[in-house]
């Protein structure tokens, strides 16, 4: 059974359904940035308490891919937000489209995320038994670098764990779109699933500055 | 309840396209600004500038993406709400964290 936009009997109205829905997408999307700002707490944190440090680590991961990525998201970003549009106003082929270049934009920054993965990886920047920062080994210096390396994985990391289950969520709404599923009428999933999208985009605009621009002068 | 009945909003192309651009330009201002020492006029600035930019990027996109201008206010409270608590968080335990010097 698909919902295709009725009226359900504990609602007065269409608009009073849909507004519902959207509410309780907010509801989730908060608890969300909760369990983000746990890890934004930790990065405040720990940047207060070793800055030089910070800003040493934050130097070695290539500026131009995450100022590359930030663009790619961003757009991404507004592809859905005119895949909401052309669902409200019933464009269905448009509606294909633009949920489809969502999709792609996504991908290509899994794709530049998994490039900065391996340069750190082949840097020996990934935290761990086979960590090394700078020519000599230093204890102070490596332990506390790799307090921001763990933080970077941590955050990005669940970061793009958000854009791979965004992604999911973006082939489910293609395929049922192009079954012409979603009218102005009734819309709700791509406008909740558009809400998660946004508010993986939101991350990412504090990650950027955050991780990748700590004393780049 | 009276707000129930409005008709739904539906924000423009023109709108979502204005947004994009000026979310671009903050994002090569960010950049650039992150470039110049700034810190130099007064300390910790470069990342006073960095998160105003990035406060900015993100209310522009709950606003107008989001559509949270547009939402009733139940739901802007739940926005409201979910920034109060992460603010709460940050600034309670860094008011704490900053002033143990003594030990």
């Amino acid at each position: 059974m698909h919902r295709t936009g009725e009226l359900f009997g504990q609602y007065k109205t269409m608009e009073q359904q849909r507004e519902t829905a959207s509410l309780g997408m907010w509801v989730f999307l908060s608890t969300e940035v909760l369990f983000f700002g746990g890890m934004f707490m930790t990065y405040t944190l720990n940047r207060s308490t070793y800055p030089d440090i910070f800003s040493e680590a934050s130097k070695t991961i290539t500026l131009w891919l995450g100022a590359v990525n930030t663009v790619v998201l961003i757009g991404s970003s507004f592809t859905m937000a005119m895949a909401v549009w052309s669902s409200q106003v019933g464009k269905k082929k448009l509606l294909t489209i633009f949920l489809i270049a969502t999709l792609v934009l996504g991908c290509v920054f899994l794709g530049i995320k998994g490039v900065e993965y391996h340069e750190k990886y082949v840097e020996h920047h990934i935290p761990g038994w086979n960590y090394q920062f700078g020519e000599h080994p230093d204890t102070a210096i490596d332990a506390h670098t790799q307090l921001f390396f763990s933080l970077y994985f941590a955050m990005t990391g669940m970061h793009a764990l958000h854009m791979i289950i965004g992604a999911g969520l973006l082939l489910w709404l293609i395929k049922e779109s192009m079954r012409g599923r979603f009218t102005p009428e009734y819309n709700t999933p791509v406008e909740n699933i558009g809400l998660y999208w946004h508010f993986v985009d939101i991350v990412w605009i504090f990650l950027f500055p955050l991780l990748y621009l700590i004393d780049r002068h | 309840m009276s707000e129930d009945h409005s008709e739904h909003h539906i924000v423009s192309p023109k709108i979502y396209f204005t947004i994009f651009a000026v979310l671009m330009i903050c994002t090569i201002l960010t950049v650039m600004a992150a470039e110049i020492d700034l810190n130099q006029y007064f300390h910790g600035l470069n990342i006073i500038v960095a998160l105003t930019i990035a406060v900015l990027k993100a209310s522009l996109v709950v606003l107008f993406f989001m559509h949270g201008k547009y939402s009733p206010k139940r739901t802007q409270m739940v926005i409201i709400a979910s920034i109060f608590w992460l603010a709460v968080m940050l600034l309670m335990t860094m008011s704490d964290y900053v002033t143990r010097l003594w030990s």
